[in-house]
């Protein structure tokens, strides 16, 4: 097991330098590179722009630059946001935390909520319960996520019951302990469960498929045969085995919820990862743009290796290391 | 060749034409790709066409009785004035009427000069929104298929030359593949973006944005198409062909990746309902197509900001658009699955 996830990450580490030289090199194929604004910009002085050339050694090949981004960045210098004008690492700590949460607790209603209603619409299956759920989640698969967070803030707006984007009210700084966290809980309403929605819708039919298909299978009809009551067959027969298939899937819904977020973030005004990337982008922030992309790599592998994990816990005849695959 | 029976392809497609809601949205589609064909007949005016004193026009209502008698179809005149509050409003002028012509100056209707049709209201611009939405649908309609048919033929290509060869090739090509598959698809996107020049005209921003599409899809259709071949390298007729001496890429060209094209039909339905999502996402934050050209994306850009919204609710139509197209696809998608799904199965035994 610790021998696998050792594997993993070595590999990892190396596409992670593959996917951020990948970047690096996109970035500076651009003509209008960022440093000749930055040399414009009389709000920055000769000495800082002279210090970023040595820092970043602009004036030398490509992949001398490469390396030198790396070492910094192993040393905890990630680079500079020349549109901030602070260090990437001051924004992105913040933003990195925001974007966590908002994905993590619509991680939370997508599985709370998608798991459940894939059980209930596979038991009940092609009745009125199941069409409706199935309708439902061909509607929600469909529809764009910035598109519906619209349509919820505008309805939010004439009723006037939720906050309409951002993270905080104005007063936030002003809050007890409970009072900011009820603020946020708040705020996250609206983007948090749009977020979830159509992740949801597809997790439903991927989990009603599942429950069908083990349903069909001989020892679900040989534990009805020895007499087990219905609620011991679904739920400790079925249910498991019907659920391992999805905790890899869990990987990849962390890449999905990742993006998706970032428009979502961008419409509701959340002061996340998506966003800032795509300040970054329109400015032409080099290092910011850099730095959140690979940031959105490693976050995503986390996510892929937790899963790894989880699946070893989940099924126990899944034994990395020993070559049974 | 002889054939004493159907084949598979043919069997699935017999199957998919009894879906009965599969047929509907592919009849939906055809309908969307007619009208955004077809949309310098159907839209009374050009995409750029612009009255800065229409600004917000709420959609005109074609008017059939004039002073209680039928008369042919027209449009009375509005002027702006404004409500207690400040706010735009546009009153009827009584005195104004513009009858509507049909089939004149190669358009479907339109009325005469001065006046103007806004059959859905129209943009910040005074620009008419139902014309905007056929001819942005061009663009979204088109983008889709475009970027897949790009994705689908590196998937090909790629895929099917690791799974066949397997070893050293589909190692260094899956690593390849996982690359891109490791950074999320819309920060992916925004990252290829931001190494586009701005100065672009839009012939470059639409071919950019194809490009950028293709690039994010390709991984995981490589991958799909990958684990077919390399099921389908061990069955008898590749061996075959193998013993019949054969070349590889010829193998790979007529006996490996036909089979799998069928197979991908559903994956590829997907595929171009995600692009045309992606598409609207990186256009509606204004990295996509550029303004005066619209598409269902930019033109939905207007509508991020909740105030628009508010006092023009019209602006929202094109989200209904993209969410009819990828519905149809989704739909079409799934019931090509169900239709491949028995041979599916049986091609996995």
């Amino acid at each position: 097991m610790i021998k696998h996830v050792a594997q993993r990450l070595c590999s990892t580490i190396l596409l992670l330098l593959a996917v951020s030289f990948f970047t690096f090199w996109l970035m500076h194929a651009t003509p209008g590179n960022f440093f000749d604004s930055l040399r414009l910009n009389p709000q920055i002085s000769q000495e800082t722009v002279a210090r970023y050339e040595k820092l970043y050694h602009l004036n030398d090949p490509l992949l001398v630059q490469y390396t030198h981004w790396i070492i910094n960045i192993l040393h905890g210098e990630w680079g500079y946001s020349f549109y901030y004008n602070v260090p990437v690492t001051h924004v992105l700590g913040s933003r990195l935390c925001n974007t966590f949460i908002l994905s993590f607790t619509s991680l939370l209603l997508t599985w709370g909520a998608g798991i459940p209603l894939g059980i209930w619409a596979a038991l009940r299956r092609n009745q009125w319960v199941d069409r409706i759920l199935s309708v439902f989640s061909f509607a929600a698969f469909s529809t764009p996520g910035f598109f519906l967070a619209v349509l919820v803030l505008y309805a939010a707006s004439r009723w006037g019951v939720l906050p309409l984007g951002g993270m905080h009210s104005p007063d936030y700084d002003d809050m007890s302990l409970v009072g900011k966290i009820r603020d946020t809980a708040l705020h996250l309403v609206i983007p948090a469960s749009v977020l979830s929605l159509s992740a949801m819708a597809s997790l439903q039919r991927i989990m009603r498929g599942n429950m069908l298909g083990v349903l069909r299978q001989q020892y679900i009809l040989a534990a009805r045969a020895k007499g087990l009551p219905e609620r011991v067959v679904i739920y400790r027969h079925a249910l498991r085995n019907a659920f391992n298939p999805l905790v890899t899937l869990l990987g990849y819904e962390f890449a999905a919820l990742l993006s998706g977020a970032a428009l979502i973030e961008i419409v509701c005004s959340w002061p996340g990862l998506g966003s800032l990337l795509l300040t970054a982008v329109r400015a032409k922030d080099v290092y910011l743009v850099m730095s959140t992309t690979v940031l959105a790599g490693v976050l995503l592998i986390i996510g892929n290796v937790l899963a790894d994990i989880l699946l070893t816990w989940v099924d126990p005849r899944i034994r990395y290391g020993k070559k049974s695959l | 060749m002889e054939k004493n029976h159907y084949s598979r392809t043919h069997l699935a497609f017999a199957s998919f034409r009894r879906n009965r809601l599969g047929l509907f949205c592919l009849w939906a589609l055809v309908i969307l790709y007619g009208l955004a064909i077809f949309a310098d007949f159907i839209a009374p005016y050009s995409y750029k066409d612009e009255d800065r004193d229409f600004s917000y026009c709420p959609p005109t209502a074609v008017e059939f009785l004039d002073h209680g008698h039928w008369v042919r179809p027209f449009v009375y005149h509005r002027t702006l004035t404004f409500d207690a509050m400040h706010r735009r409003v546009y009153v009827k002028d009584l005195t104004q009427k513009y009858p509507l012509h049909f089939l004149k100056e190669g358009r479907l209707f339109t009325v005469d000069a001065p006046g103007r049709f806004y059959l859905w209201g129209a943009d910040a611009r005074g620009r008419d929104l139902f014309s905007r939405i056929w001819y942005g649908a061009r663009i979204s309609l088109s983008i889709g298929l475009l970027g897949v048919a790009i994705s689908f033929i590196l998937g090909l290509l790629i895929g099917g030359i690791a799974g066949y060869y397997g070893g050293w090739v589909d190692s260094i090509l899956m690593r390849l593949c996982e690359m891109f598959m490791m950074i999320p698809g819309f920060y992916l996107m925004l990252a290829l973006r931001a190494a586009v020049p701005e100065n672009f005209n839009s012939v470059q921003v639409y071919v950019s944005v194809v490009v950028i599409l293709a690039l994010i899809g390709w991984a995981s259709l490589a991958r799909i198409i990958r684990g077919m071949a390399l099921s389908l390298r061990e069955r008898d007729f590749v061996l075959a062909a193998k013993v019949l001496g054969v070349p590889d890429i010829v193998i790979i060209f007529k006996h490996i990746l036909p089979q799998t094209i069928s197979f991908s039909c559903a994956t590829l339905m997907l595929t171009v309902s995600s692009y045309i999502l992606a598409e609207a996402g990186l256009s509606v934050v204004g990295l996509g197509i550029q303004d005066p050209v619209p598409s269902w994306g930019n033109l939905l850009s207007d509508a991020m900001g909740i105030v628009p919204v508010i006092f023009a609710p019209w602006i929202l139509l094109p989200g209904l658009f993209i969410f009819i197209a990828v519905m149809c696809f989704n739909v079409i998608g799934d019931a090509l699955r169900d239709a491949f799904d028995p041979m599916f199965r049986e091609a996995k035994q």
